[in-house]
């Protein structure tokens, strides 16, 4: 099993966007052809030092997420390396349709960074959080959907990108997130579920943000003698169906957690693996079918028993009905 | 044989390739795709460059078709080009064949999937603004209807070509005045339609576009403004070619009957004979 997961909070301050771009700017440094795209929403992006240093490679389109969808499409057809870095909650939605035929359906090689995603505008309501988006993107055919778990593996999964041949959509928070690796010192690779924990009693399945909750719910069940499987499920499509097939007939059980509507995310994608291949119990647990509450990430999560305390709750109360 | 003769030549053979896959399929999109074979046929007879024995060439001209649903006549120029073998238009829009009802990249020759409107201006801004990143010398061509001019986000990628001064860049509305509803300007008008496009920073010439000298003439010597895209408002009449569906809206993509069929084929076949 990998060593990889840390134990508890370090009280990190880094938010995710910022290293991806940092990392976007190291290997825009040494290729031209990796251009970053954004639509008024280079601050957002933490993208205001790239376009200081490499003005010639960040493409300003104004707030048109349409647009931008459309010129990242033509500039991959010509060969560059578009990254478009727009607010998933408009990336997603306004211009989902450029993403299903200019990007999709034509296999246009945009990689497309969903920023300020899930509850991250906290207290601006429906307009600006994006709940829908896993549910929308992956059942776009030839689109991959991913979501890092903290700055480390942001870093790892842009590295990853740059070369990958697909076009993805990966949605990131706002604010800077607990970090749930270690170190970058841990092998990534885009469609393999990371074992953050070993554990034969119950699995817990998260993706983004949620990891580090099911790692710390994991450690509450640790205390309590159960010994939780903790999967970061970084990629969402192509999903990992061995992991989640071995997790189901190895532990019985399953939590899945997400900042996303139980409706269409990584729950949905999980059950219909583990329905169809092994059905075991199963919660699914993210932002039911309302509009958010608003507030900070952590008291929306807390509201909607994203929460170490909770899983945990549940997780007991599933082994105890066996 | 003369150039403008041979491209007119060329334009009604493309007719009749058309109105023959679209009878023989009993689908298509035929007042559109009558009213922009002349534009089609001068952009891929006489103006791009591009190779079919090498249709990925890194420096030929890109072609866009954003009115996407006028694919028959794009069909019929791409086979005859060589892109692909003529006796494949047989099987347009049937089971599982490539020549779908719109352009689709599956083809050689055919750059991008089109055909949801008000997306091939952005993606030609794009191609276009990779070859100033480049300094490659490619022109990104583009051909819209007049109808998909309502999409919004037509006018997100004319703000944007004029930003970045894409002199490289032509788009062409097909302006026939008519969409499946009824007249554009009674849809929801679109005038002063050249106007709208100068005050959003283009260069506007306005052209007879089923007239092959005129477009030979505005499309050779483009862009006539440094520093900025050109767009032809190119005027074309709807069903052109064939008398009886020449403006009128239930030709949007009527199927003619047998006997309109044959009638359509004597009209072009006469129309071949005076041109010599």
């Amino acid at each position: 099993m990998n060593n990889v997961a840390l134990k508890s909070s370090t009280g990190n301050k880094i938010a995710n966007r910022a290293v991806i771009s940092e990392t976007l700017l190291e290997l825009g440094r040494k290729d031209k052809n990796i251009l970053v795209l954004t639509s008024d929403s280079r601050g957002s992006a933490a993208l205001v030092p790239f376009g200081k240093e490499l003005p010639d490679q960040i493409v300003e389109v104004g707030i048109a997420e349409q647009n931008i969808v459309g010129i990242a499409a033509g500039l991959a057809h010509s060969g560059k390396k578009p990254f478009v870095a727009s607010p998933a909650c408009f990336l997603s939605m306004r211009s989902i349709e450029q993403i299903k035929v200019d990007v999709a359906y034509s296999q246009t090689n945009v990689k497309l960074i969903g920023i300020s995603g899930g509850v991250s505008y906290g207290a601006l309501g429906m307009s600006h959080h994006s709940l829908q988006d896993i549910a929308v993107t992956r059942a776009i055919p030839g689109l991959h959907v991913m979501m890092p778990a903290d700055r480390h593996e942001s870093k790892k999964m842009i590295e990853a990108l740059i070369n990958y041949p697909y076009p993805v959509y990966v949605r990131i928070g706002r604010n800077p997130v607990e970090d749930s690796y270690l170190s970058e010192q841990y092998d990534f690779e885009i469609g393999k579920a990371t074992t953050m924990k070993d554990g034969k009693d119950i699995t817990l399945i998260a993706t983004g943000e949620t990891v580090r909750v099911a790692l710390d719910a994991a450690k509450l069940l640790e205390d309590m003698g159960v010994h939780a499987r903790v999967l970061n499920m970084h990629t969402i499509k192509p999903l990992d169906e061995d992991a989640i097939i071995k997790a189901a007939s190895e532990t019985g059980k399953i939590i899945t957690l997400e900042e996303h509507s139980i409706f269409g995310g990584l729950g949905a994608a999980v059950a219909e693996v583990v329905s169809q291949h092994h059905p075991v119990p199963m919660k699914i647990l993210g932002i039911p079918d309302e509009p958010a509450v608003t507030g900070k990430t952590a008291e929306v999560f807390q509201h909607y028993g994203i929460s170490a305390e909770n899983v945990s709750t549940i997780a007991m109360s599933i082994l105890k009905r066996g | 044989m003369e150039e403008l003769t041979f491209l007119k030549r060329k334009a009604t053979e493309i007719r009749k390739e058309l109105i023959t896959m679209i009878y023989e399929s009993g689908t298509g999109h035929t007042g559109g795709s009558l009213s922009n074979t002349d534009i089609l046929t001068v952009l891929y007879y006489k103006i791009m460059n591009v190779d079919s024995k090498n249709p990925n060439w890194e420096d030929r001209d890109r072609y866009v078709q954003s009115k996407g649903h006028s694919v028959e006549s794009y069909w019929a120029v791409l086979a005859d080009k060589g892109f692909f073998p003529k006796e494949e238009l047989q099987t347009f829009s049937k089971f599982n064949s490539r020549l779908i009802g719109h352009p689709n990249n599956k083809v050689p020759g055919v750059e991008m999937n089109t055909g949801a409107l008000g997306h091939g201006l952005s993606i030609a801004v794009g191609m276009a603004l990779a070859a100033k990143l480049d300094n490659k010398s490619y022109k990104v061509y583009t051909v819209m209807g007049d109808g998909e001019q309502a999409e919004g986000s037509v006018w997100e990628g004319a703000m944007a070509a004029a930003q970045y001064k894409l002199d490289n860049l032509i788009a062409i509305i097909d302006r026939n005045r008519l969409q499946i509803t009824g007249g554009t300007e009674d849809v929801m008008g679109l005038e002063p339609l050249g106007d709208k496009w100068r005050s959003f920073g283009w260069e506007v010439v306005e052209v007879d576009g089923n007239d092959i000298e005129q477009l030979v003439t505005v499309l050779s010597d483009n862009p006539k403004v440094s520093g900025k895209p050109l767009l032809i408002v190119a005027n074309t009449v709807k069903g052109k070619g064939i008398s009886f569906s020449e403006n009128q809206v239930g030709w949007h993509h009527r199927v003619p009957t047998k006997e309109e069929y044959e009638l359509a084929i004597k009209e072009l076949s006469e129309q071949l004979e005076v041109l010599v």
